[in-house]
C-alpha cells in the first residue's frame, strides 16, 4: 500500500501553522516533571529526615530496612553492596516510580514534553525515524499492569502509615495516645490522591471489566467497572495532584524533622 | 459589514501557493460560508468538499490556522480576523486540489478489517437482547462521522507517513467498536497488533483533541484495545494461564 | 470525441445513501455484479442527517402496534394519494428490515428488556421509531456502508452521472464524470437503479446539501420515465433560522417527540388553535394530556405539535405572517420547559438530543436546555419522484428502477417522519432484488456511441464560452424563484410567473461559463447540475398549477380546500414527443377491499 505520497514538504523541527503558544504546555510539563524528578532523586538519596514522630515520608514507605522506628526488619542489611549508595527509599521507590513511568497518561505526556514526539499537535518533530511502542524498547511499556498490582499493595502500606500517624508518643511519659496532627492530614490526603490516581488506572479499568463485552447480569463487576471508569475520566488530574502531594508530604515531614517547621497537633 | 482576509492554499499535487481573498463577513458565519462566498464571487473553480454543513457528514475537514477542524463548525467569531485566516487542506493525505485531499486510503484500509459477525440470535424470532448499559460504550464510537481529522492530526501518519503499517485512530475506533460490540464473536486482536500497528500509537491524544464528535478516542478506544492486545500477547502470566487451562 | 473509461455491470446503482446502499447489497446478494455511484464520498449522503428514527411496527414499546396501524397512519398522512400496495408492503416489511440492520451491527437504543426502543413521532399512532439518540441516519448509513464494502460491490466515489443511455426498448447504461480529474466514465449496465435522493437545492432555504439537485428525477425524465406527485414537496416545520448562515438546517422532530412545544412571540402555544378534522380524534385535549403522551402514557393522545409536518409548517407560516413570529422570522421551539416537569431535565435533554444540543450550542450560541430555539420551515423532502411499480420498483422504462426519495408512491401527499428511512430499506431491498432479476433475464442493450459524443461535448461547452453567466449566480436566482413563488403557500398567478422565470433561467443555464480546468472544479459541477434543477423545478411548478386544491404538503391559497372531485388522482409528468413537459392525470388505483376496511376501521 505504498501508494501514499504526501505533497507537503518536510519542515524543520518546531514548524507549525498554529498561532497559539503551543510550546507553553509541553514546557510547563517539562519543568514540573523535571523539578519532581530532581527533588525525589535528591530526597531518596538523603537517607535521613524522612520520619517525624509517627509520620513516615511516603517516599520511604514501606521502610523495609532502615534505622527509624518504622523499619520492619531492622537496619541496613549486611548484604547490601558497599559500592552502592544506601538509602531505605532505594528499596521501594522503584515500584511507584515505574508505575508512573509506564502509566498511559504519563507516557503520552512525556513523549511530548521530553521527547518531542510530537512536541504538540501538528508541530514538526525533530526526528524522522519513529517506532513508537511497536518495538523495543518502548514495547516494554506493556508491563504497566504488573506495576499496577504492586501499586495496589503500596496503597495498603500507605494506609497503614496513616493509621500509625494517628498514635502519638508523649516524649515525657512514653505513653501512646490517639491524636491527629497536620502531618496526619497530609498523609491521609496523600493516600486519597494516590488512591484516586491508582484506582483510575487504565490497566485496572481493563482488569475490572474492560476486557468484557457485556456487563449486564454481573452487577458487581459492572459497578466496579463504572467506578474505575469514573476515576479514569480524570486520570490526568489525579496524576498531577498525587504527584505534587507525594512531594509535598516528603517536604513537610523533612522540614518538621529538621526542626524548620512545627507540626501542629489538632487533637 | 466587516471584511476579512482568507489565505487559501491553491494548487495540486505538483505544487501551489497561498492566495489571499477578501470577503464580507456577517453574524454567525462559519468558515465554510466564507469559502462558499469566495467561490461564488472570485474563485469559481476553488475546490472544496462539503455536504451537510451541520457537522454531521464530516466532509469539510481542513486545517484552519494550522489546526485540523471542520469548516462548517468553525465560526468566524472564534477566530481572530485581524490577521488573514489561513486555510489549508489536510496534510496526512495526498492532495487533489486546493482544499480537497484524497482520503480513499481510509476506505481501503477499512475494507481489510474483518467484518461484524454476530453470535447466534437469542430469541426464536432471530433477534437479540442487549442491555443499554452494554452498548453505551460502543454507541460512543458509532458517533464517528468519518471526517478523518484524527487521522490527519496523528503524527504517525502525518509526520512519519506510516500509512502502510498503522491504521490510524479512526480505524482503531472502528476496530474497538467491533471488538466491544456485545454481539460480535470475531477476533481481530492479532490483526490490530500486526497489520493495525496499534503499537505505533504513543497515546499523545491529538486525535481526541480534534474529534468534532467529542469521542474519547485514546482513553476509551485505543488504550482498552492496547490492554486487550497486552492480555493476549504481552502478559506472560495470562499466557501461562491460557496454556494451563486451554482444552488440550 | 472526448475520451472515457468503460465499465460493465449487471446492475448499476446511482446514489449511495441509505437506499442506494441497500439496493447494492441486495443486488450483490442476488448474484449480480454491482457498480455503485456515489456523488460525494461513501457514507456522506444525506441519510446521515436523518435524526428521528426508522418507522417500523415492531411493537416493542406498545404492543397495540402492528402493520395495519402503520399502514393506516401512512395512508392518512399521505391524504390517501399514496400507492396503497407500496404502503402495505412498507408497513409489513419494515420490521424485518430494521432487525436485519441489527444483524449487520447497528446498535439501536434499547428498552429495559433489551429490545429495540421506539419513540413517538408526528402522525404515528404509537411509539414506532427505532432510533439511536438523534443520529439514527448516521447509524443506518454506516451500518449499510460497513456491511456493503464486504459484498464485492465496486464503489465509484465522487462520480456524477449526467445522462442515462437507452435503446428503443430498455435501459443500456449511464454516462458521467468523476470529480477528481474530471474524466468521463461510461457504465454499461443491464439494469440501473436510481437512488439519488431529493431536490432540496431547488430552494433557498433547505435542509439538503449541494448534492440534492434532482439528478435522478431529471435523468429518468429525460430517459422517458414518468414522474409522479411532483407538486408535493415537504417543508419540514422546524429548521434553524438564525444565524443566517445556518438557515434551513434541520431541527429534528424528536425535539417535539421528547416534549418540545411551539410558542409564538406572545408565548402562546399556538398549535392548539387549529386541529384538522382528520386528526381531531387523536389529538390531546389539553397541554397536560399532550405532555403525558410524550412520556409514554398509553391512554393520552398526542400533542398538536406532533401533527403531520405539512400542517405544523403551515401553522408556523401563519403565525409569522400574522406578525406573531420571533425576531428572526421564525417561532420558538422550547424543550427547556420540561425542567418544570422532570428532575435533571438538562441531562435528560443532552442524553436524548445530543446532536441538537451540540448544533445549537456550536452554531447559534444557544443552550437548548435553558433557552428556546428559533425555528421555521425548511425544504426537506420530495414526496414525488419516479413513478414505479409497487412490487418491483421498476419505472416505466424497462430496466430502470428507482428507490428511496427519488421514487414516488409510498408517501402520497405528505410523508410521515421516520417513514423515509424505512422506505429506503424496504424498497431498496426490493429494487435490488428485482434489478438483479431483470439483469439475469436480459442481455446488455447496445449503446449508441454518437449519443455519448454529444453528451460529452455538451458537458464541456461551459469551458469554451468566453462570456456568459456564473453558474453559481444562476443557481442562486433559481433558488430565489422557487422559494418565493413555489414555496409552502402557492397561488396560480405566482406559479405562472415561476414558469416564465424558469424559462428565462433555462436560457441562462444554457450559456453559463466556467473558468479553470476539469479537475475538481466546483463551478463546472454546478453548471452540470443546473439542467437537472431546472427540470425538477419546472415539474414541481407545472404539477402545482395543475392541482387546483390544497392537500397534504401542497397548499394553494386560491384553492384552500380539498377537492374530492378533481383532487383524487396522481399527476404524472412525462416528456412529450416534442420535448415539452406534459402533465397528465392518473386516477387512483382502486384499493383492495381488505386494505380499505383497515383504513375505515382506524379512521
Amino acid at each position: 500500500m505504498a501508494e501514499i505520497h504526501l505533497t507537503d514538504p518536510h519542515h524543520k523541527f518546531g514548524h507549525t501553522y498554529r498561532r497559539d503558544i503551543w510550546w507553553a504546555r509541553p514546557l510547563i510539563i517539562f519543568i514540573c516533571l523535571s523539578v519532581f524528578l530532581v527533588y525525589v532523586t535528591w530526597a531518596a538519596f538523603q537517607g535521613n529526615h524522612y520520619t517525624f514522630g509517627p509520620y513516615l515520608s511516603p517516599l520511604y514507605s514501606p521502610e523495609v530496612f532502615g534505622d527509624s522506628p518504622h523499619s520492619w526488619f531492622g537496619a541496613k542489611p549486611g548484604w547490601w553492596p558497599a559500592v552502592l549508595p544506601w538509602s531505605p527509599a532505594l528499596l521501594v521507590l522503584w515500584a511507584p516510580g515505574l508505575f508512573r513511568l509506564t502509566c498511559y497518561y504519563y507516557r503520552g505526556t512525556y513523549y511530548r514534553s521530553f521527547w518531542a514526539d510530537p512536541p504538540s499537535c501538528t508541530v514538526t518533530e525533530p526526528r524522522k525515524k519513529y517506532r513508537g511502542e511497536n518495538s523495543f524498547p518502548l514495547i516494554i511499556q506493556n508491563i504497566h499492569r504488573y506495576f499496577l498490582y504492586i501499586a495496589l499493595f503500596f496503597l495498603i502500606f500507605l494506609l497503614y502509615d496513616v493509621w500509625k500517624a494517628l498514635w502519638f508518643t508523649r516524649p515525657d511519659t512514653g505513653e501512646r495516645s490517639f491524636g491527629i496532627g497536620v502531618g496526619t492530614l497530609v498523609l491521609a490526603t496523600n493516600v486519597v490522591l494516590l488512591g484516586g490516581y491508582t484506582l483510575g488506572c487504565h490497566s485496572l479499568r481493563h482488569l475490572a471489566g474492560g476486557f468484557l463485552d457485556r456487563f449486564s447480569g454481573a452487577p458487581i463487576r459492572r459497578s466496579t467497572y463504572r467506578c474505575v471508569s469514573c476515576f479514569n475520566r480524570k486520570h490526568m488530574l489525579w496524576a498531577w495532584m498525587s504527584l505534587f502531594w507525594v512531594m509535598f508530604s516528603d517536604i513537610y515531614i523533612r522540614l518538621c524533622s529538621m526542626g524548620i517547621w512545627h507540626d501542629w497537633q489538632i487533637i | 459589514m466587516a471584511t476579512a482576509i482568507f489565505q487559501i492554499w491553491r494548487g495540486d499535487a505538483s505544487g501551489g501557493k497561498f492566495e489571499n481573498y477578501s470577503t464580507e463577513v456577517s453574524e454567525g458565519m462559519v468558515v465554510l460560508d466564507a469559502v462558499h462566498q469566495i467561490q461564488a464571487e472570485s474563485a469559481n473553480d476553488l475546490a472544496v468538499r462539503w455536504n451537510c454543513k451541520a457537522g454531521k457528514c464530516g466532509s469539510c475537514s481542513a486545517e484552519i490556522n494550522g489546526v485540523p477542524k471542520l469548516m462548517c463548525m468553525t465560526r468566524l467569531s472564534e477566530l481572530s480576523l485581524n490577521k488573514p485566516v489561513l486555510l489549508q487542506p489536510m496534510k496526512a493525505f495526498p492532495l487533489i486540489r486546493d482544499l480537497v485531499t484524497d482520503v480513499s486510503w481510509n476506505f481501503r484500509v477499512k475494507k481489510k478489517i474483518k467484518k461484524f459477525k454476530p453470535r447466534t440470535p437469542d430469541a426464536k424470532d432471530g433477534t437479540w437482547r442487549m442491555a443499554q448499559q452494554d452498548i453505551d460504550r460502543v454507541q460512543e464510537f458509532h458517533k464517528c462521522i468519518e471526517c478523518f481529522l484524527c487521522q490527519d492530526v496523528c503524527h504517525v501518519l502525518r509526520e512519519h507517513q506510516l500509512h502502510d503499517e498503522f491504521i490510524g485512530p479512526r480505524l482503531l475506533v472502528h476496530v474497538a467498536a467491533l471488538e466491544m460490540h456485545p454481539l460480535d464473536v470475531e477476533d481481530r486482536l492479532a490483526a490490530v497488533k500486526k497489520t493495525g500497528g496499534i503499537g505505533y500509537c504513543n497515546i499523545t491524544k491529538c486525535c481526541t483533541a480534534v474529534c468534532p464528535e467529542g469521542i474519547t478516542i485514546t482513553d476509551n478506544a485505543i488504550i482498552p484495545l492496547k490492554e486487550r492486545v497486552a492480555d493476549r500477547f504481552y502478559d506472560p502470566v495470562k499466557r501461562l494461564l491460557r496454556f494451563l487451562f486451554a482444552k488440550h | 470525441m472526448a475520451a472515457f473509461d468503460t465499465y460493465n455491470y449487471d446492475v448499476l446503482v446511482i446514489g449511495a445513501g441509505g437506499a442506494g446502499l441497500r439496493v447494492a447489497i441486495e443486488a450483490a446478494a442476488n448474484g449480480a455484479s454491482v457498480g455503485l455511484i456515489c456523488k460525494s464520498l461513501l457514507g456522506k449522503a444525506h441519510t446521515v442527517m436523518a435524526e428521528g428514527g426508522i418507522a417500523a411496527a415492531l411493537a416493542n414499546v406498545d404492543d397495540r402496534d402492528n402493520w395495519m396501524v402503520h399502514f393506516a397512519d401512512t395512508m392518512r398522512g399521505g391524504q390517501y394519494l399514496n400507492d396503497w400496495r407500496m404502503a402495505e408492503l412498507h408497513a409489513k416489511e419494515a420490521p424485518d428490515r430494521v432487525r436485519e440492520l441489527e444483524a449487520w451491527g447497528a446498535l439501536f437504543d434499547r428498552t429495559r428488556d433489551g429490545r429495540i426502543l421506539q419513540r413517538n413521532f408526528g402522525g404515528h399512532k404509537y411509539p414506532r421509531l427505532a432510533h439511536v439518540g438523534d443520529r439514527t441516519g448516521l447509524e443506518m448509513i454506516r451500518t449499510l456502508q460497513d456491511y456493503g464494502i464486504h459484498q464485492g460491490i465496486d464503489v465509484f466515489m465522487e462520480c456524477t452521472i449526467i445522462s442515462l443511455l437507452r435503446n428503443s426498448e430498455r435501459i443500456a447504461g449511464a454516462f458521467g464524470y468523476e470529480r477528481e480529474k474530471g474524466h468521463f466514465k461510461l457504465f454499461a449496465a443491464k439494469a440501473i437503479v436510481i437512488a439519488t435522493g431529493g431536490i432540496g437545492r431547488a430552494y433557498k432555504i433547505t435542509s439538503n446539501s449541494w448534492e440534492y439537485t434532482g439528478d435522478g428525477h431529471a435523468l429518468a425524465y429525460h430517459a422517458g420515465a414518468e414522474l409522479m406527485d411532483m407538486e408535493f414537496v415537504q417543508f419540514h416545520p422546524t429548521g434553524m433560522v438564525w444565524p443566517p448562515s445556518v438557515r434551513g438546517i434541520l431541527v429534528t422532530e424528536g425535539v417535539r417527540g421528547e416534549g418540545g412545544i411551539l410558542l409564538n412571540r406572545e408565548n402562546k402555544r399556538f398549535m392548539f388553535d387549529e386541529i384538522p378534522a382528520l386528526y381531531r380524534q387523536q389529538t390531546a385535549d389539553n397541554e397536560e394530556e399532550g405532555w403525558r403522551y410524550t412520556q409514554g402514557d398509553k391512554l393520552a393522545k398526542r400533542p398538536p405539535e406532533l401533527l403531520t409536518r405539512d400542517h405544523v409548517a403551515r401553522c408556523i407560516v401563519r403565525e409569522i405572517k400574522e406578525g406573531r413570529g420571533s425576531p428572526h422570522g421564525g417561532v420558538y421551539l422550547d424543550i427547556s420547559w420540561i425542567k418544570n416537569k422532570i428532575p435533571n431535565a438538562a441531562e435528560h435533554i443532552k442524553k436524548k438530543l445530543p446532536s441538537m444540543y451540540h448544533q445549537f450550542k456550536k452554531l447559534a450560541d444557544i443552550d437548548i436546555t435553558k433557552e428556546a430555539m428559533e425555528v421555521g420551515p425548511t425544504t426537506h423532502y420530495m414526496m414525488g419522484g419516479i413513478r414505479v411499480d409497487a412490487e418491483t420498483q421498476m419505472s416505466t422504462v424497462p430496466g430502470l428502477f428507482a428507490a428511496g426519495e427519488a421514487a414516488a408512491g409510498l408517501h402520497g401527499a405528505n410523508r410521515l417522519g421516520g417513514n423515509s428511512l424505512s422506505d429506503l430499506l424496504v424498497f431498496g431491498k426490493r429494487a435490488g432484488e428485482f434489478a438483479a432479476k431483470f439483469a439475469r433475464e436480459n442481455t446488455q442493450a447496445a449503446i449508441d456511441q454518437r449519443e455519448i459524443g454529444m453528451v460529452a461535448k455538451k458537458a464541456l461547452e461551459p469551458f469554451e464560452r468566453t462570456d456568459g453567466d456564473n453558474p453559481f449566480q444562476v443557481q442562486y436566482d433559481l433558488q430565489e424563484t422557487m422559494q418565493s413563488l413555489v414555496g409552502i403557500v402557492r397561488k396560480e398567478e405566482e406559479l405562472q410567473h415561476a414558469v416564465a422565470a424558469l424559462q428565462e433561467l433555462q436560457h441562462r443555464a444554457g450559456s453559463v461559463r466556467v473558468a479553470g480546468n476539469r479537475e475538481y472544479n466546483t463551478g463546472w459541477h454546478t453548471a452540470l447540475d443546473l439542467p437537472n434543477l431546472l427540470t425538477v423545478s419546472e415539474a414541481i411548478t407545472r404539477a402545482a398549477i395543475e392541482r387546483k386544491e390544497s392537500r397534504g404538503a401542497h397548499f394553494r391559497e386560491d384553492y384552500p380546500g380539498k377537492d374530492e372531485q378533481t383532487g383524487n388522482c396522481n399527476l404524472i409528468i412525462v416528456k412529450a414527443a416534442d420535448g415539452q413537459m406534459q402533465v397528465k392525470r392518473a386516477p387512483l388505483r382502486v384499493i383492495r377491499p381488505d386494505l380499505k376496511s383497515i383504513i375505515d376501521e382506524m379512521k
